[in-house]
């Protein structure tokens, strides 16, 4: 019996359609905008000024605050502007925009095809080069992660989990990422182990990824047990972090608590290639893998891209223009994905696709009346009631759905996804943890 | 530029719609149809079209011209109120205009007064057919025997008789016909409760689509069997465990009626104590109440307490 966690979830197409598309490299755009908060918590502060040279790989943006991490510049060039930008969403971030002049990188980046194996860092210097190199989780949060392998005074790491589940449908980036570098990843996800002074990670991955599975398990081998590959059976969102915590240990993460709270840290796939770059390779989190997708896209593509590239830029080379029924554009999976509104925005460190939506899949269903089937409880991974929240948070009962534990929602989409009535379940629950969020913090003060 | 469409994830959907679930009901109907009317011909046929069509036109009437609101007929929902009304009537003549009456309470009173399909707190076929046993008894409980064997002839027999649940009430219980003969069908009873197969073989179906889940029919079932044994040995009741449940409307209410969505507790642990409820309470209706049946009465004074058991019944919370 293979694992997964206890209850609920979904099963949705799989659409992993760009699976066989090795990954090409993205040319470097003319210009490019890094955005200052690419990761949760505070901005980064800019430490260049315009018409400043800087080469790639250097420190533009610096992580002053305690929830923060640094940027680095993707490219070299010439600081062009200071100023607030259009994020995909159509939020203001600020942002440095450099012009790009050829491709002059720093003289400490090792960038010679060489895997080097060896490392001799102490933990404290695992996380003090993970914050140098502005390391952050790239599995969506981008939580920072200096601070995520910082365990607390008082906590203590049992597990190392690295999440390879990718249950999002269409994504590919950590299947072909794999394919193609997993003894780098093996040897990241060593020195991360190594880091929280745990005897074993374990490699959490869907069991319809077999060629991943096999591939990892052989290279893996060649670490004397440490690293352990789990084949998961297929069940969304089996990459929510607590569900493959769950699905992995059994163990589950208490409301309102962290995994470090069950003694697990658990790491995205992709950032443990970034983790290897950065200790290994002294190279800073300036490039990310991108899958771009869509079941009417002439050709699929999986692409290494500068991060501040733009989502236009990347269409215009990958797939020329979009095609013409085209719905929405989403960054990130279809389930837990952002639609974008503005593709002239600069990618993050998180992206992880652009996924194009017809038109007649990119429109919802006419909303019909519930009529109690139980599905979306049943869907529901976290064990919650979503029907009662919808009526709750409408009715402006916020402090009623929150004792029924609105906030222990992880937005997965499963109760939206199943609902025959078509009911917007997870947006009216999202309304309502923002409302419920502001009432606590109301009453703190 | 050409806008894009924006909205929060999920951006996919499972395709599933109320629609689909309530024809896949009808489909689920079907051989317990066919079975009516190849034992009590054209009659079962002439019933079970007059209250579809009677339950269609008074929905769409009552949106149209009382609630003004677009018309949801086409969901199919209406379609199995007007099917298990049919299936829950005697297949007399009289019957093909009483169902008329029936339609128009359940639709009117038993759905459309709360707001229609899902605000409705009891089935609405069971408030038709109870408003009908009521009002008309005697029209209700005359029973033509079924006359072809299995899809033999479509010609009727017009000789009535008791159910076996009516000879049961009136003592002879020695004059009840096998086990087997009950599985199969062959007694006295409304339209659609007398083939046992039949029955199964659609909630057989609605189970591998996941429309309805084994706890209310199981534990329905289960607990009237069980019920009925410690009746029968400790000599309250005359009636075995089997014929117990093959005879009547357990079958059919367990698999059909118990299980509608709308009015049936949405937490698995709720629908255990409340298909528990519904073989309890039928029974003893059974056992001690004047009616010879009591599968609807059960169902619907179990509907009642459905809201108080999504309260106390939810599911387990993933984080403590």
């Amino acid at each position: 019996m293979l694992k997964t966690f206890a209850m609920g979830g979904v099963h949705p197409e799989e659409n992993k359609i760009s699976t066989n598309a090795v990954i090409e490299y993205m040319p470097v755009p003319a210009q490019v905008s890094v955005l200052m908060n690419q990761h949760l918590g505070a901005p980064a502060t800019p430490i260049v000024a315009v018409g400043d040279k800087v080469k790639v790989g250097q420190l533009i943006g610096e992580a002053q605050a305690f929830m923060c991490a640094n940027v680095h510049s993707p490219v070299s060039g010439t600081v062009k502007k200071i100023e607030p930008v259009r994020d995909a969403f159509g939020l203001w971030k600020p942002a440095v925009i450099i012009d790009v002049e050829g491709d002059e990188w720093m003289e400490t980046i090792d960038r010679t095809p060489d895997i080097k194996r060896e490392c001799t860092l102490e933990p404290a210097q695992i996380v003090a080069k993970l914050k140098e190199m502005g390391i952050v989780g790239l599995g969506g949060a981008t939580f920072p992660a200096h601070i995520k392998y910082s365990v607390p005074e008082g906590k203590k790491a049992e597990y190392l989990i690295i999440n390879a589940v990718e249950c999002e449908p269409y994504l590919t980036s950590d299947h072909r990422v794999m394919l193609e570098h997993a003894e780098e990843i093996c040897i990241g996800i060593d020195i991360l182990r190594r880091s929280l002074n745990v005897p074993h990670a374990y490699i959490g991955i869907e069991n319809n990824k077999p060629e991943p599975i096999a591939h990892m398990k052989e290279v893996a081998a060649k670490f004397d047990g440490r690293l352990i590959v789990e084949p998961l059976k297929v069940k969304y969102p089996q990459g929510a972090e607590k569900q493959l915590i769950n699905a992995i240990t059994g163990r589950r993460v208490p409301s309102g608590k962290l995994p470090i709270d069950v003694g697990c840290v658990v790491s995205n796939v992709g950032t443990t290639f970034a983790v290897y770059e950065a200790i290994q390779k002294n190279k800073p989190l300036i490039e990310n893998i991108l899958t771009v997708t869509g079941k009417k896209l002439a050709s699929q593509h999986n692409y290494q891209c500068r991060i501040g590239i733009t989502y236009a830029d990347i269409i215009k080379h990958s797939i020329g223009e979009l095609p013409e029924n085209t719905g929405k554009v989403i960054s990130g999976g279809p389930m837990m994905g952002k639609a974008m509104s503005n593709l002239d925005a600069p990618t993050v460190k998180g992206a992880s696709s652009v996924l194009v939506i017809d038109q007649s899949e990119a429109v919802r269903a006419q909303e019909t009346n519930c009529i109690r089937c139980g599905k979306c409880m049943n869907a529901c991974p976290m064990g919650l009631e979503p029907y009662l929240f919808s009526a709750l948070v409408k009715n402006g009962r916020i402090e009623e759905a929150g004792k029924h534990n609105i906030l222990d929602c992880i937005e997965c989409g499963c109760c939206f996804f199943s609902c025959p009535a078509n009911k917007p379940l997870l947006d009216e629950i999202r309304l309502g943890k923002n409302k419920m969020r502001a009432i606590l913090a109301a009453k703190k003060k | 530029m050409k806008l894009l469409n924006v909205s929060g994830s999920p951006h996919v959907h499972s395709d599933e719609s109320t629609k689909k679930i309530m024809w896949r009901v009808n489909l689920a109907l079907v051989p317990t149809l066919l079975v009516a009317i190849s034992y009590f011909g054209l009659n079962a046929l002439l019933i079970s079209l007059v209250s579809v069509a009677a339950c269609v036109l008074f929905q769409w009437l009552i949106e149209k011209f009382i609630m003004k609101v677009p018309t949801t007929i086409c969901d199919g929902s209406a379609v199995v109120t007007g099917l298990l009304l049919a299936f829950n009537v005697p297949a007399t003549c009289e019957m093909v205009w009483l169902v008329i009456i029936g339609a128009l309470v359940a639709m009117a009173i038993g759905k459309m007064s709360f707001g229609g399909l899902g605000k409705n707190p009891f089935n609405p076929a069971l408030v038709g057919r109870v408003f009908l046993l009521i009002s008309f008894p005697v029209q209700m409980t005359t029973w033509p025997r079924p006359a072809a064997k299995m899809f033999g002839s479509f010609i009727t027999d017009t000789t009535t008789g008791a159910t076996p649940l009516g000879l049961i009430k009136e003592g002879g219980a020695e004059a009840l016909p096998q086990a087997w003969e009950l599985f199969l069908g062959h007694m006295g009873g409304s339209l659609g409760e007398v083939s046992a197969v039949a029955i199964l073989i659609g909630a057989i179906y609605l189970l591998c689509r996941r429309i309805i889940s084994w706890h209310i029919p199981v534990t329905f079932i289960g607990t009237a069997f069980i019920f009925s044994w410690i009746l029968n040995i400790t000599g309250v009741s005359p009636v075995g465990p089997l014929t117990a449940i093959l005879t009547g409307g357990i079958m059919l209410g367990a698999c059909f009626m118990a299980t509608d969505m709308v009015t049936s507790p949405m937490a698995k642990s709720g629908q255990l104590l409340f298909g528990f409820g519904c073989g309890l309470l039928t029974i003893i209706i059974r056992t001690w109440c004047s009616y010879p049946e009591g599968v609807s009465f059960a169902i619907l004074l179990m509907n009642a307490v459905t809201p108080l058991i999504n309260r106390g019944f939810t599911p387990k919370r993933f984080a403590k």
